[in-house]
């Protein structure tokens, strides 16, 4: 944006976080090797620096992790509700007194603003915490019966996109109803759940109820097939999501999967402009777009078509892409060469197709991994770039002429995760909602998350909720 | 009269040579048809989006900048009962000099007062290039009758006022007689001959965030040199929210019919760091064409001393205090 009023540089101080230049896997409460002694090298996807070395988990890893928390599960869950509170608004104390030191490391590790992990991830992953440290002692009224009980070991996956709020999603609700658990982070984004190590650490968790290893997928395979997991809970990819699917088929494993989607974020001509556009900026840019249940299909209303394309554009053009540890960075780098690659490609596709692309006019930085906000016109509903999770900055326009066709759009779909509805109309908000078949549905607003709200997906897009009430029952045998 | 509501797509209507916008005010029905048709505000969102411009880091030279930018956008304001000519010309001093230890400080760019101090602060500011704002229209309540609103804006022009800062009848637009609130702002815009015009919504009485969209709307069609948000005198004054929403209705005004409206915040603004968060929400909103004194103002007293004292700050590393900037 070329203005007179140039923000100077205000980068957030790296010096907040020390990074090791190694780590190990975190089993029975102690940084180990691997096994067979591999590591593999987490890099800044802003700048391509390499961060830090870990250690990469094989199955004998897995099996000492798995063994861990099984021995753990016996004193663990034989403890009462309030006594397992008290570690979980410990950690969730400690999490928000390092918060601005896991945001930095978040940034770096994942490339996402600053501004994002200060002002969403850290305080939603302490309101995970606190908000499940409540349920501890309060299990006996969660609608399950008396004295429901957990599960045992939990083996859990988490992606890249949010590697501690992931995290958070996973081991509070685990560790609140008695379960130990066996997490392994993405291969990209393996820092913060190192240091999530060191905090349970800190709080004195016993030895052997949280387990970290960081590694590939194979490591995930081996985790979730371990014939003594009880639980398997995962976040990530459709593909990835159906193997999962395929391999506990059989066993008495409890499955919750939270795939991808394809959110359809709806605009009547009735709704809010303004907000609207900022809504949608928000459904679709927020974390450039590698959000499972981002509003990456804009519905928007044929008579207000062109007024709301004129306004985000516009909006578009003023979005501050660069350092990610800038604090006036709205759009960071993207997670992953591969993920660009796959971006890109996707892109490529929408063009060939014939849809009209266009592109916010930003410089993109010389090294590390970027993509510019991106949107596309003239998109139907047979286009690659309608159907496909593309997990990136890119929104592709749709329109519609009356709510029923709204509706009959935003669910053709293979998923199902998410949905906005704008409108200044609270009638028409009830109705849409009651016909998307989305696991959440936002009215005038986008992305909005609490622990107290269940989240999850119809179709491909998974089954199970995480987060509120809801969320225990994926970790208690009921 | 037009035979259908018109179209809340100002600028496309206008493009396409649609009902001209003089069509919004031929009737009283027309004219709220023509304001109902506006897209709605929704309250969470637009807080929500002035929180997060709030949140922008304005260091260095982009605070330097500001600082200056601030200073030379002040309508510097004394509106009391117990004003004498004294205060004002002392007022009338700190606006051509605001900082005596550093005579690189901008100038303000006006000094606001109420009509009978006008011919005073007039002369006190005579080839400064700092501007007379005068109060008028029974400021602030605006209860008085047409007549007598139109001698106040009379008497502060023929004293020297280069702008008039008047108040709407806010119970008419309470009441739903927008026409009314429309032609006694054109009548005053008459009155004012070459004086700018700077009209105040009173935004803590008119509530909602509908309201302050439809009065901004029925401001400018009005022909206002600037819509402006409050008068000091109430509860609640500028807000980020209230003035990032003024600024919406002043770039859509633009786009729709070419014509550049001014916005000013007044009341509630004490700090540098709060200006510098309004300054945002112009460039970032209106934008840069809007960065300038002639398009925005800040209608505040104990703002500029705080200012001044950033600015010392930033050129010697050193905070002084209280006793080092001017009391008036």
């Amino acid at each position: 944006m070329a203005s007179a009023f140039e923000y100077a540089p205000a980068p957030e101080s790296r010096s907040v976080v020390d990074i090791a230049p190694s780590y190990g896997l975190f089993i029975d409460g102690e940084f180990t090797e691997a096994a067979d002694g591999k590591v593999f090298k987490t890099v800044s996807p802003s700048s391509e620096e390499v961060l830090s070395e870990v250690a990469r988990a094989g199955a004998a890893d897995v099996d000492r992790a798995v063994k861990a928390a099984r021995k753990a599960f016996e004193k663990w869950s034989a403890l009462p509700g309030s006594e397992r509170a008290k570690y979980l608004f410990r950690i969730a104390r400690i999490i928000q007194e390092r918060s601005r030191e896991l945001a930095v490391l978040e940034t770096l590790d994942n490339g996402k603003p600053i501004k994002e992990t200060r002002d969403a991830d850290l305080p939603l992953v302490a309101a995970h915490f606190f908000y499940y440290a409540g349920w501890a002692d309060k299990l006996d009224h969660a609608g399950y019966g008396a004295n429901p009980r957990p599960l045992g070991v939990a083996g859990q996956v988490i992606p890249w996109n949010f590697p501690l709020l992931m995290l958070a999603w996973k081991i509070a609700p685990a560790l609140a109803t008695g379960n130990t658990v066996v997490l392994k982070p993405a291969e990209t984004t393996p820092l913060s759940a190192l240091f999530f190590a060191d905090i349970c650490r800190q709080a004195g968790l016993p030895k052997g109820v949280v387990n970290i290893l960081t590694g590939y997928g194979d490591a995930g395979e081996a985790l979730v097939t371990h014939g003594d997991v009880n639980k398997v809970a995962f976040t990530g990819s459709t593909a990835v999501g159906k193997a999962i699917a395929r391999s506990v088929a059989g066993t008495d494993k409890k499955v919750t999967l939270e795939l991808g989607g394809k959110g359809a974020n709806i605009v009547f001509d009735d709704a809010p402009i303004d907000q609207a556009v900022e809504g949608i900026v928000t459904g679709i840019f927020f974390n450039q777009g590698q959000v499972c249940c981002a509003g990456s299909r804009l519905l928007v209303q044929e008579s207000v078509q062109d007024e709301v394309l004129d306004a985000l554009k516009r909006r578009l053009s003023t979005l501050r892409l660069g350092d990610p540890l800038d604090k006036n960075t709205d759009i960071g780098a993207i997670n992953s060469a591969e993920q660009l690659a796959r971006i890109t490609a996707l892109v490529e596709t929408g063009e060939a197709e014939g849809a009209e692309r266009w592109s916010a006019p930003c410089e993109l930085p010389s090294s590390g991994y970027w993509f510019a906000p991106t949107l596309f016109t003239n998109v139907t509903q047979a286009h690659t770039v309608a159907r496909d999770e593309i997990f990136g900055p890119v929104l592709s326009v749709l329109s519609f002429r009356t709510p029923d066709e709204a509706v009959a759009k935003a669910n053709n779909s293979q998923y199902g995760l998410s949905a906005g509805i704008w409108t200044e109309k609270g009638s028409r908000i009830l109705a849409v909602a009651d016909k998307l078949r989305a696991g959440v549905v936002w009215a005038n607003t986008f992305n909005k998350f609490d622990p107290t709200s269940p989240f999850g997906g119809y179709k491909e897009s998974g089954f199970g909720r995480e987060g509120g009430r809801h969320g225990l029952e994926a970790y208690l045998d009921v | 009269m037009p035979t259908t509501a018109p179209s809340p797509k100002l600028s496309t209507a206008f493009e396409q040579g649609g009902a001209p916008l003089s069509d919004a005010t031929a009737s009283d029905s027309a004219l709220r048809r023509f304001l109902f048709g506006l897209p709605g505000v929704d309250a969470v969102g637009l807080e929500a989006r002035a929180a997060s411009l709030g949140t922008r880091s304005i260091k260095t030279t982009a605070k330097a900048y500001a600082i200056d930018l601030a200073i030379s956008m002040i309508d510097l304001t004394t509106l009391e009962g117990a004003d004498t000519p004294g205060k004002v010309r002392a007022l009338a001093a700190k606006a051509v000099n605001p900082d005596p230890t550093d005579r690189t400080t901008p100038r303000t760019a006006a000094v606001c007062v109420y009509p009978d101090m006008a011919s005073t602060a007039a002369a006190a500011l005579a080839g400064s290039g700092v501007k007379v704002a005068s109060v008028a229209t029974a400021f602030p309540a605006g209860r008085a009758a047409l007549d007598v609103k139109l001698a106040d804006v009379r008497d502060a022009v023929a004293a020297g006022a280069d702008e008039i800062d008047m108040v709407i009848d806010r119970g008419a637009f309470l009441s739903g007689r927008f026409l009314k609130v429309y032609e006694e702002i054109l009548a005053v815009k008459a009155e004012c001959g070459p004086a700018r015009l700077k009209v105040i919504f009173e935004t803590g009485e008119l509530s909602t965030y509908d309201n302050i969209r439809r009065a901004s709307w029925i401001g400018m069609l009005a022909g206002a040199d600037f819509i402006k948000t409050s008068t000091g005198k109430v509860a609640t004054n500028a807000t980020p929210a209230n003035t990032l929403l003024m600024l919406e209705a002043v770039r859509d005004f633009r786009a729709a019919t070419g014509v550049q409206i001014g916005v000013k915040p007044a009341g509630g603004i004490r700090t540098t760091k709060d200006a510098v968060k309004f300054l945002v929400l112009v460039n970032e909103t209106a934008g840069e064409d809007w960065l300038d004194p002639h398009w925005f103002r800040f209608g505040a007293s104990s703002l500029l001393n705080d200012l001044l004292m950033q600015r010392q700050k930033l050129s010697t590393g050193r905070y002084s205090g209280p006793d080092y900037v001017t009391v008036d």
